[in-house]
Parts: structure tokens; sequence; C-alpha cells
């Protein structure tokens, strides 16, 4: 019910030892403090679930936190690779990591279904592709109507969703708007939720075309300003471009990683 | 003024664009060669980011495809379900603009895995994205990639977005709807499918490049249309314009 608590606690409450987790934010609104603190708290054996493995993601792989990722694209969006999640695919580093790989329909889709309460969605999409033959989640289906042969893909109901948005009110209501990506699906396709918010305010000042997750939709939100740092939060500030700049650096080598994990996050 | 090789590129990229075209960019090349298409001949092409970005007029070139610059200068921004759902999958977009990290004479593209074992690649590579869908859908798809052995491969070690698949025929078979690569942009010449074998085929050689450097630079028997041109060299006005955007 949109509880407003700590980053820490709502995490210690809601992200367990074998969970299978999304934190989402397409660019916009990406909860790397929130990523952080995961990292903190030690959390093993994750299933981490994103579109977008950007650098948090890298983060949270190269800690240890993660035993399989599902995702469409992982890379340091405009620089290139995540070192990290490649060590880690690559040679086990520092656990070996399971993958189940599709594309940016077919992830988009799969919440979609679990935010329907749907079994599985339908997508004309894959086809040709090599993916089909490595991923057990993507399965040809027959329409029906027409005969058509699409492709069907399992809902996707995380243990935990967690996202960041501008602000909330004291109620918990959510408000978010500019690049909303998977926001809204990957909230109500998961059991429970945390929201880390820029700011909480007494009333939310109602802006057309804002999207809100009412109070009731949400298990926990968080007040963390800066939260989506190096991302970015519209009408708070902007991506730091720079910093997924230095990351490739950073991430490139173990020890130049490990120090940056102890000095930045633990 | 003198150009490199990587300026003629992005310029014989942003040159395929038509005026009014609905574009799919992806970021890197595409979207500079969109944005510099945008700033010279094609005014009115819609700029269409997979973050969910339809009609983006950015002031300065994007690092990533959901850049803050993007969603403030768009006509509209939609969730990434509707992008792909509503605007991509039925058709509704003319160009798609893609890379590739290997790419094969007819034309199917790699971004997942280099090496034979996909349990155990020797480069595990950012995957799929938005990436098997546009090449499924756009009625066009242009590839802008550089040229070399690594990247030009006789056949993909994955094939993760579809081209001609093993030739006329098979983007049929899948029931893919979009017409297929109709170009690929390198930084020695272009190259597009011949009507009859799907084969990608030199059309066009960058000023000062020659033949053998494109065939020394390609993983298979490289065909050559009958009717192989130069490249216009890119004018004054396109580098200018580039160089600003870049800066």
């Amino acid at each position: 019910m949109g509880e407003i608590t700590t980053l820490a606690d709502a995490v210690a409450r809601l992200v367990h030892d074998g969970d299978t987790v999304a934190l989402e934010g397409f660019t916009h609104l990406i909860p790397v403090a929130a990523g952080h603190e995961i990292i903190r708290q030690r959390r093993r054996d994750l299933t981490l679930v994103r579109m977008t493995p950007d650098i948090v993601y890298d983060q949270l792989i190269g800690a240890g936190c993660a035993r399989k990722l599902v995702f469409s694209w992982a890379g340091n969006p405009g620089v290139g690779s995540l070192h990290r999640f490649r060590d880690a695919a690559q040679h086990g580093w520092p656990v070996p990591l399971e993958i189940e790989e599709h594309s940016h329909a077919g992830m988009a889709n799969r919440y979609v279904a679990g935010a329907a309460g749907l079994p599985f969605a339908v997508l004309r999409g894959y086809t040709g592709t090599d993916l089909p033959a490595r991923t057990a989640t993507i399965a040809p289906i027959t329409c029906p109507f027409t005969g058509e042969v699409l492709t069907a893909v399992p809902a996707l109901n995380p243990d935990v969703a967690i996202v960041h948005a501008q602000r909330a009110d004291r109620d918990g209501n959510v408000q978010l708007w500019g690049i909303t990506g998977v926001h809204k699906e990957v909230v109500l396709a998961a059991r429970t939720s945390l929201v880390t918010v820029e700011e909480i305010v007494d009333e939310l000042e109602p802006r057309p075309g804002a999207l809100v997750l009412p109070s009731w939709t949400v298990t926990c939100v968080a007040e963390v300003p800066g939260g989506a740092r190096p991302s970015y939060a519209m009408g708070y500030y902007d991506r730091d471009n720079d910093y997924y700049k230095s990351w490739d650096a950073i991430s490139r080598d173990r020890d130049a990683f490990t120090d940056w994990l102890q000095r930045e996050v633990l | 003024m003198t150009h490199t090789p990587g300026e003629m590129m992005t310029v014989a990229a942003a040159r395929a664009l038509t005026d009014g075209d609905r574009c799919f960019v992806g970021i890197g090349k595409p979207s500079t060669a969109a944005n510099l298409a945008r700033r010279t001949h094609a005014p009115h092409l819609v700029l269409v980011y997979e973050s969910g970005t339809i009609g983006a007029k950015p002031d300065r070139l994007p690092l990533s495809i959901g850049d803050g610059v993007l969603a403030e200068t768009a006509d509209a921004v939609v969730s990434v379900p509707e992008i792909f759902n509503y605007w991509l999958q039925p058709g509704r977009i003319d160009v798609g603009f893609l890379g590739a990290a290997q790419l094969d004479r007819f034309g199917n593209i790699n971004t997942t895995v280099i090496g034979e074992d996909y349990a155990r690649p020797k480069v595990r590579l950012p995957g799929a994205g938005g990436a098997p869908e546009i090449a499924a859908s756009c009625r066009e798809v242009i590839v802008i990639v550089t040229h070399s052995r690594r990247t030009f491969v006789e056949r993909v070690d994955f094939v993760t977005s579809v081209g001609f698949g093993t030739g006329p025929g098979d983007r049929e078979r899948h029931g893919l709807r979009g017409g297929g690569p109709r170009l690929v942009v390198t930084d020695l010449g272009m190259l597009a499918p011949d009507p009859q074998t799907r084969e990608l085929t030199l059309t066009r050689l960058h000023p000062g490049v020659t033949l053998d450097e494109v065939r020394a630079a390609t993983g298979w028997e490289l065909r050559v249309s009958p009717d192989l041109r130069v490249t216009e060299a890119p004018t004054d006005t396109e580098l200018r314009v580039l160089r600003a955007l870049e800066s």
C-alpha cells in the first residue's frame, strides 16, 4: 500500500536471496541507488531481470549478486560493452551467470502479459533468428482465427519490481513523466514493488499526461534524492554522460572494479 | 574540405534517407546520420527511438536512445511496449537503421555472440535489443557498419536479425513483413542486394578506395555490380553540419 519507508528497510524487507528481481528504467529513471543497496545488503543468487542491463547491473553482477540474467540488450548505452557482465558470461567471474535472452519486443510483451494477469503474450517476432533455439521462453503459436504462426512468450512476474520516479505524496501515490519505459508494466506484473522517488511532497501537483501509479499498486516508496544518478530524472537532473564513459575504464579490470566497489558502494 | 572514411560513411547513410520518412533510429552512427539528414536534405524526417520518443528533434546528438533531449523535443512519448506493438510491429515505420558486429552475404546480422558455442562465446556482445523486430517489420533496412573481415563474414555465428536468410524467398517463408536490407553503408563503399539472388553486391566505392581494398576487407567472394560507381564526396555543407553535430 505505498508504505513510506527508507531504502535500506525496503530492500531488507522485499529482496531476498534467490528472488527474481527486476530493476527497470529505460535510460531514464533507473533505480541505481536501490541497486547499490542490494549490493550493500549482500544479496545472492538473484535472478536479475531487465530489458537493458546497463551499468547498475554490471555492478550487481560484478559484486556477485546474480545467478541468472533475463534481458534483451546488455551494454553501456552509447559507449560499448559491459565488462563485468562479459567477464561473468565468458569466464564465470565472480560467479557463473546463466542467461535467458530475448529481444526488446519480447521482454516488453512478457511484462505486458504479467501486468495483464495472462499466462503469455503474442507477438510477431523472432522468426528466422537463432534466439528461439537458445531461449526456452520463446515458442511458436498458431492463431486460432487465421492460422498464422506467431510467437508466444510467457508472462514475467518478478518477486520484486524496483523503479525510480520523480515524486510521490505521503500516501504513496507515485507520479512520473518523460520516458516511462516499462515502469507501469513491471510494477503491475510484480508480486511486490519498491519505488524510489526524488522527493515526497505533501500534495502532488496535477500534471496532464503524467503517469501515476496509485498507492495501492505499490508496496513501498522510499525518498532517495539523486537515486537515479548517473541516469537522469527529467525535471530534476540530466544524464551524466561522462560517468557512463568513465565506467568503461573502471569496469574493464577486476581489481579496478573491486576497488571502486569498496570505495563507492560498500 | 577533406574528409575521413567515417565521415564519408555517415554522409552516405544520411543521403540514403528520404524527406518525410519515418525512421527507427539506433544510437551511434545511425543516429548521427539521421540527425545529419534532418539538418540537410530531409527536414521532415521523423526520428523514432525505441525508448518511445516519436518525432524527436534533438538540437544535439544524444549519447543514448533515451536521452532527455529526445523526450523534450518529441511529438509524442510513448511506453516501450507501445513503441514496439503499435508503431513498429504493424509496419508504420519506413526505414530501420541498424549496426552489426557481424554481417553476412545475405545481410543477416549478428549482435549476440562471436564464436560457434553460444554457451561459451569468444566474445559476448550486447544482444538483440530492438533489432530483430526492426529488421523484420520496417519497410526497408539500412545497415551501417565498418568494413573489415571480422565483420563481413561468410556466415554469421548467430542470426540475431534476419536479412535475406539463406536467399530468395526466405523472408516470406519466415513471415517477415518488411522488405529487408536495402543498403549497406560502410567506410569503404556501399552494397545492395542483388534483385534475383539477394546477395549483397558492391555498388559504390567511396572516393579514393580501390576495389582490391574492399575485396580484402570482405570475408566472402564479393560480387561487384556491373554498374559500380564512385560515391560523390561529402560537400562542404554536409561536412560543416556533421562536424557541428559531433562537436
